[in-house]
């Protein structure tokens, strides 16, 4: 009994820390997906790309040597949150625009079609680029906290829980992200604008706002948060070039979770998602904990395909 | 005959690359030869679902991988050949299609898309789970080809080959029957298609069966190309990827887009992979994504379209300089159709019976307890200022919406709460304020898929459609394609398009809207003509002035309720209607 209650602890706990990172990479995904509407395939890849920029920037350029291995790892990580926000803003303006926004009316499907090839052509140029560049090694960001843990307890009839201290701070560095990002989104002039463009473009367009401008600041910002997830995780997960593939679904289905359109609700959307995993793994074996993800993510878009926090916007 | 010609193109480029293939001798280059077909089958399976409904799916692996494991652990566990496995994957693949389309079609859009790729990457984890991570064919050495296994390779490319033939041909007759005119009116435009007396439903199911088994099929085949199955070669993200790749890349919603995207992607992906594979890793992935990349930037429909647009814009240039086409309503205009006698109110039979309909949105009573006749050869107008509940109104109707409280009789039976189709087929048919055309069909085209619901063959749907866009006066202009009609012409062709139905009773929901006096008359003076030719019509308008010489009776709604209800003349004069109007300040000014 006591070790059952241990287990579901320790698997509660570390499904929250994990679904804080998790919890932040879907922010920055929804940003993306509930301002713009585009189903964007190459998100994972963003990330796999903040993981190798905050790995560069630890070994490479100094931080290692300036900050020191335990704390190093976070400020590279940290680090190449704006790095990836200035490529995804690139990446918007040459690509991504012209086949979204303003442009898409006169596309059938309104450029479903263009935008869903044309991010999985850059998916497919990051995997295969960052294979020919990085290499095909695992790559990690170890940091000594990664192998230690913080003992909290005894609590009661002797049970302890176990917190990695990575993770820990990890969570940490998600959450005040997190918060720097709500901030920005309810308070600024440019949060205004991303939720005015969200909400009606077209109306938004009437009110002089810039929507194609909106859009990519948007996606900047959520290509540079998911970066700073990305890193976040890489201090716990070995990673390679193709890693993005495996978190690209878990972020759909936190976005889609948490209801589109919803910043703070994707944020719950990851969260569930990191719970769902950890949880699973007391009655489920290994293998199937991914699959425990699709079947809770497909329950839920069949009987509130709202999401949690999102409004059922129907129009005819 | 001209069936025949039509499929020359198709029988000429099956041979040319049969022969093309029975030259190559290399095996890697024979192995490519036969994935060109492979996937270009997936690409159209993909395309049957996918382009022709517009739902996009992510999730077309997961047919694809039924069948390839179905086909590797029939022959494992029981012994039976592939020639036996195959169709039995195709039944395998049509059963999780119609098994995951019933509940996915639910939703709409992204959720759909988003849906769809989850199906197959939680099957991809339980097949791992099982123990399943690779799973080799047995190797036959008596009796190879009853397992279809050949020595020569190039014999896995003629079946192939004669497979995406068949294909073709299946999605061609597709294409050309109700089916496909009902896939592609969903796409266009969901709601217009329901209300046409399309069951969306039903037809997308049967789509996602057929496109389920197709898929089913080719991955059973490939399973036996490859010999291999794995989990991610079969159930993972890239393979739902490369259906919709090869589809996108060559055009969606034609047959040739997947076999052109297909031609030209695997021989490049595959020879980049050989040639500079072992020296550049990833190469071939970089040049495959930037060749994407290209052309959706250049042609975001696919290839076809883009060429065929070029053609046509080449073909078409020296007739749009041949003098304007003749404005064919002009011999319906007003002065030249007698007028109809008004009815006087209160007499003939009761067609459709609404008593005490409300509906609410939240806190919202768009519509509340409306009551109202309306009998045979009737015209009755339903006005009022906006937000009054008129649209509402005609969306509880015609089966868009569910009543809150109250019944709608149709010939004494009871329809509320029915699907819009099962009212179109009932006899309600309707035409809308913000116009539902099929943008990319024919006036023809449009207006037959009115015509399904009442027609049991092609050729009936033809001629009742044929029949419909006489009445309107739009004959002359029938081919053109909606997109480049007038504000006019295309409500007079919704007009056509409900009236191919064959309805018992017209809904016209602000069908003067947006045009000119001159064109408001011509419009009237066709609705005119059914009225007089004996169809019941109920018109929603916004402004009293053309209704007045139009209608027979006048429903007046305000705020959901019906505020006044009679004959023209007493209910213009009707100092409440003035006030829901104007306002309780101009009263004064009101003439009594």
């Amino acid at each position: 009994m006591t070790q059952a209650l241990e287990g579901f602890l320790q698997a509660l706990s570390a499904g929250l820390l994990i679904g804080a990172v998790y919890g932040l990479m879907c922010v920055g995904l929804g940003l993306i997906f509930g301002v713009m509407r585009v189903i964007n395939f190459a998100q994972g890849d963003f990330m796999m790309l903040g993981m190798y920029a905050a790995f560069y920037f630890f070994t490479a350029f100094g931080v290692q040597a300036t900050f020191g291995n335990t704390f190093g790892p976070f400020v590279a990580i940290v680090l190449a949150g704006p790095v990836l926000a200035v490529f995804g803003y690139f990446v918007h303006l040459t690509l991504i625009s012209r086949v979204s926004g303003t442009r898409t009316s006169s596309l059938e499907g309104e450029g479903h079609y263009a935008q869903l090839i044309l991010t999985l052509g850059i998916a497919l140029i990051l995997q295969n680029g960052g294979l020919l560049v990085f290499g095909s090694v695992l790559a990690s960001i170890r940091t000594p906290l990664s192998s230690s843990a913080w003992e909290l307890g005894p609590l009661f009839s002797d049970i302890s829980v176990f917190v990695n201290k990575a993770r820990g701070i990890d969570a940490v560095v998600s959450l005040v992200t997190m918060i720097l990002l709500t901030l920005m989104i309810t308070r600024s002039r440019i949060g205004k604008s991303l939720r005015a463009a969200a909400d009606n473009p077209t109306a938004a367009t009437y009110m002089g706002i810039d929507v194609d401008r909106a859009h990519r600041i948007a996606f900047a910002l959520g290509t540079g948060i998911t970066a700073i997830a990305g890193g976040l995780l890489a201090t716990n997960y070995p990673f390679h070039p193709f890693v993005g593939v495996e978190y690209v679904i878990v972020m759909y289905a936190g976005v889609v979770l948490g209801g589109m359109g919803s910043i703070i609700g994707a944020f719950w959307g990851g969260m569930t998602i990191g719970l769902v995993q950890q949880m699973s793994t007391l009655i489920l074996p290994t293998q199937l904990q991914n699959a425990a993800i699709f079947v809770v993510f497909l329950l839920i878009i069949f009987f509130r395909p709202q999401g949690f926090f999102g409004r059922m916007v129907e129009r005819t | 005959m001209r069936e025949w010609r039509s499929l020359l193109p198709i029988i000429v480029f099956t041979a040319l690359y049969a022969v093309v293939s029975l030259s190559v001798t290399n095996s890697y280059y024979q192995l490519v030869m036969t994935l060109v077909p492979v996937w270009a089958i997936f690409g159209l399976s993909w395309n049957l679902l996918s382009g022709y409904t517009g739902l996009i799916s992510f999730g077309h692996a997961a047919f694809f991988g039924v069948g390839a494991y179905a086909v590797v652990l029939g022959q494992i566990h029981f012994d039976l050949s592939p020639w036996i496995m195959i169709p039995i994957a195709a039944i395998l693949g049509g059963v999780a299609g119609l098994l995951i389309g019933f509940p996915t079609f639910r939703l709409q859009g992204h959720y759909f898309a988003l849906a769809m790729l989850a199906y197959p990457l939680a099957i991809l984890y339980v097949f791992e789970w099982l123990g399943l991570q690779e799973v080799t064919l047995p190797i036959k050495r008596d009796n190879a080809a009853a397992y279809m296994q050949f020595a020569d390779h190039r014999l896995y490319t003629l079946l192939a080959l004669a497979m995406m033939f068949g294909t073709i041909l299946l999605t061609r007759a597709v294409e050309r029957s109700r089916f496909g005119m009902a896939l592609l009116a969903i796409k266009q435009n969901e709601a217009a298609a329901e209300a046409a007396g399309i069951n969306t439903l039903a037809w997308k199911l049967r789509a996602v069966t057929l496109s389920g088994a197709i898929a089913g099929a080719i991955g059973g085949f490939y399973a036996v190309v490859l010999l291999v199955v794995t989990p991610q070669s079969v159930f993972g993200m890239l393979v739902s990827a490369q259906a919709l790749t090869v589809a996108m890349f060559g055009g969606v919603g034609t047959v040739w887009g997947p076999v052109i995207g297909s031609v030209i992607l695997i021989p490049l992906a595959e020879t980049l992979n050989a040639e500079a594979g072992s020296r550049f890793p990833g190469i071939q992935g970089v040049i495959y994504g930037l060749a994407i990349i290209c052309v959706i930037l250049l042609a975001p429909e696919g290839l076809f379209w883009k060429i065929r647009d070029f053609w046509r814009k080449r073909s078409a240039a020296p007739v749009t300089a041949s003098p304007g086409t003749p404005n064919v309503a002009s011999g319906t205009s007003a002065e030249l159709v007698p007028l109809r006698p008004k009815r006087s109110a209160g007499t003939g039979d009761v067609v459709l019976e609404v008593r005490n309909l409300s509906r609410a949105f939240g806190g919202l009573k768009a519509v509340q307890d409306v009551s109202f006749k309306l009998r045979q050869n009737e015209i009755l107008g339903i006005i009022g200022p906006n937000g009054a509940g008129k649209t509402t109104l005609f969306n509880l109707l015609n089966g868009f919406l569910r009543p809150g409280t109250g019944q709608i009789l149709l010939d004494g039976r009871e329809m509320s709460g029915r699907k819009p189709h099962e009212l179109c087929e009932a006899g309600i048919g309707r035409t809308f304020q913000i116009m539902r055309p099929f943008l990319r069909m024919s006036i023809s085209d449009n207006v037959v898929v009115g015509a399904y619901v009442r027609a049991k063959t092609d050729a009936e749907a033809r001629q009742l459609a044929a029949d419909a866009i006489a009445r309107v006066g739009l004959s002359g202009i029938a081919d053109r394609i909606a997109g480049e009609l007038t504000t006019k012409e295309l409500r007079l062709m919704e007009l056509a398009r409900a009236l191919a139905g064959q309805p018992r009773i017209l809904l016209l929901d602000e069908t003067l809207a947006g045009l000119g006096h001159d064109e408001a008359n011509e419009v009237v003076a066709v609705i005119q003509r059914l009225a007089r030719d004996g169809m019941t019509i109920a018109i929603i308008e916004h402004t009293m002035q053309a209704m007045v010489r139009l209608v027979d009776s006048f429903l007046v709604l305000d705020h959901g309720a019906v505020i006044v209800e009679g004959e023209p003349e007493a209910v213009t004069r009707d100092s409440r209607v003035i006030e829901a109007y104007l306002g309780k300040k101009w009263m004064a000014h009101a003439p009594h």
